[in-house]
């Protein structure tokens, strides 16, 4: 069974049809891409499966769960994580803290309980801050654990963004355009990045403009056109594809992979 | 036992004061109301510093937990201990039900809405005389006593309101070093990322002012018996500013900071008498340069100040490193 199922989804902003009539499903366990140009509606489509927009019409299951019109938070109770385009890190906390904000579901205590210094909340205090030095290992993030946030380099932070959503212990990561900014040694780092947390059992959708990264990194393609569905297939059937050749890729395609 | 440090610090400081420094007007008066406002600061200050939400009406639940123990008291003939407890769940109560559509408003809008609350709250305590008093206030508030151990001197006071911060500021820094606390700076930082973590931003806002609607609850309650009178003009909008001042003065995000700005902005204008007709501006004056000059807030300030002079003692350490610190 798909893990992520969307049937003919719909979002317009005032007259301007961002996304228009998309389906398509994410299988378990796999690197699921989805590319198009600039405006072609692939942010959006993040915002609706994640509940920060709600989508004019279709639906979106996630584990065969309906999530229109659950909040955000509550569709991460589901196992649904993110990392966004333009880094949202906790600037005003270290890097610990960041990525133990990130245990916040597998976490309980409450403010009282917190207030008044529970043994329960000592011990899931530790427990959390393990989970953080975990998610911070596989992001390769373990010396910059001290340090405060706003003091890391671009590169950094956007792997800082990815220990974060891991350690909520996602089913589904989201990522959009992680190697956005990245220069070639960190785009290498955040491809083997990818396939480890795949590789990990976390399925992973990409939101990604490098084109070499898309094509060795994903199982599966989607590309949108104007809010649509261009092409689908694994990436062998996308660079042959002659829509996407034509329509997006601009006609030769040359790839230096 | 790191994270209690200051705490013990603080603990050992305030005991210690008043045995050097006995029956010393500045330690036991002008103290007691400095503890007073910086048992207000630490709880605006969870709601301000960590959580990014300001308020601009704070001094309304310091009001409306100074009437309810004052009116159950002296009206009804109700005991100052549950009388105190029903201003802190009505305080609690009237908090929780204007928080939802308060806190959905962000930056100006919120500063705005905060400030209308505290204006109705205290235009409130002015029109309803029969309940009240009005603007002349009420008096005959009784004392406090603790098993038989009447409150009944200005050093006794200064113990109460001692006990009371140090109580209120354990519980904030549990607060601040827990999952909860975290969830707080998250949303204070980013509050599309602290949803897409599993927090539920609403009803987090809606706790933390909550809590610090009790905390000014619980000052008022003291205050009114502390005082035996009190009027509308103790919780005016003003009194909202200067507890937001202390916040930001001491710097925001830090529970000791707001500490040390209540007790600043407490004590300066009692040094500035000296200068008689120039006081409030010299005191004008001097919010403006630390300010200017010490914009993270003056505990926080001076502590990068110290932590840097600290970095450059020894000598021989590379340049570079003196200004990474930096």
């Amino acid at each position: 069974m798909a893990l992520l199922e969307v049937e003919d989804l719909t979002k317009s902003f005032g007259g301007v049809t961002a996304i228009a009539d998309l389906s398509f499903q994410v299988p378990e366990d796999r690197v699921y891409s989805v590319i198009g140009p600039n405006g072609a509606g692939k942010t959006t489509l993040f915002n609706m499966l994640c509940g920060i927009y709600v989508p004019d019409e279709g639906c979106i299951r996630f584990k065969g769960e309906e999530i229109i019109g659950r909040q955000p938070h509550r569709v991460a109770m589901l196992g649904v994580s993110r990392t966004f385009q333009n880094l949202q890190m906790f600037f005003n906390m270290s890097v610990l803290d960041n990525v133990m904000v990130g245990c916040h579901l597998r976490t309980r205590s409450g403010l009282i309980s917190a207030a008044l210094r529970l043994p329960r909340v000592i011990h899931e205090e530790k427990q959390a801050r393990q989970w953080a030095r975990a998610a911070l290992e596989v992001c390769n993030l373990d010396h910059f654990i001290d340090q405060r946030a706003d003091a890391l380099p671009y590169g950094v932070l956007k792997r800082l963004e990815i220990a974060r959503a891991l350690a909520a212990n996602p089913s589904l990561l989201m990522m959009d355009e992680p190697a956005a900014g990245l220069n070639e040694t960190e785009t290498l780092e955040m491809r083997n990045l990818i396939r480890r947390i795949c590789d990990a059992g976390v399925t992973v959708l990409l939101v990604e403009h490098n084109m070499g990264l898309v094509m060795q990194v994903s199982d599966r393609i989607l590309v949108l056109d104007y809010g649509s569905r261009l092409a689908e297939g694994t990436p062998a059937e996308i660079q042959n594809d002659p829509n996407v050749i034509q329509a997006y890729l601009g006609g030769e395609v040359q790839y230096a992979v | 036992m790191k994270r209690l440090t200051g705490f013990w610090a603080f603990t050992v400081f305030l005991v210690l004061l008043p045995i050097a420094f006995p029956d010393n007007y500045y330690v036991t008066v002008v103290g007691g109301t400095a503890l007073l406002n910086a048992i207000l600061a630490v709880g605006l200050n969870l709601l301000m510093g960590y959580a990014g939400q300001i308020s601009l009406g704070h001094a309304a639940f310091f009001g409306i937990g100074a009437y309810s123990s004052a009116i159950l008291t002296t009206r009804y003939g109700w005991n100052a201990w549950p009388a105190m407890a029903a201003g802190f769940a009505f305080t609690g109560l009237l908090a929780f039900l204007v928080a939802r559509p308060i806190l959905r408003l962000k930056g100006h809008y919120l500063a705005m809405a905060t400030l209308g609350l505290g204006i109705i709250v205290h235009i409130t305590l002015v029109q309803t005389e029969g309940l009240t008093g009005g603007p002349d206030g009420l008096s005959g508030i009784p004392g406090l006593s603790l098993f038989g151990w009447a409150v009944d001197s200005d050093l006794r006071w200064y113990m109460v309101m001692s006990a009371t911060l140090l109580l209120v500021l354990w519980l904030a820094l549990n607060i601040i070093a827990s999952r909860s606390g975290r969830a707080l700076r998250a949303l204070h930082g980013s509050e599309v990322a602290a949803e897409m973590m599993g927090i539920d931003t609403t009803a987090t806002k809606t706790g933390v002012f909550v809590v610090a609607a009790l905390t000014a609850s619980l000052a008022g309650s003291l205050f009114a018996h502390q005082q035996a009178f009190i009027s509308p003009d103790s919780f005016s909008f003003f009194f909202s500013i200067e507890l937001v001042t202390m916040v930001v003065l001491g710097g925001m995000a830090s529970t000791y900071g707001a500490i040390f700005g209540a007790l600043v902005l407490t004590f300066l204008p009692e040094l500035l008498v000296v200068f008689e007709d120039y006081e409030v501006m010299i005191f004008g004056a001097i919010l403006m340069l630390m300010m200017i000059f010490l914009p993270q807030g003056l505990f926080v300030g001076l502590q990068n100040l110290l932590r840097r002079l600290w970095a450059r003692r020894p000598a021989a350490a590379p340049e570079g490193d003196s200004h990474g610190a930096a």
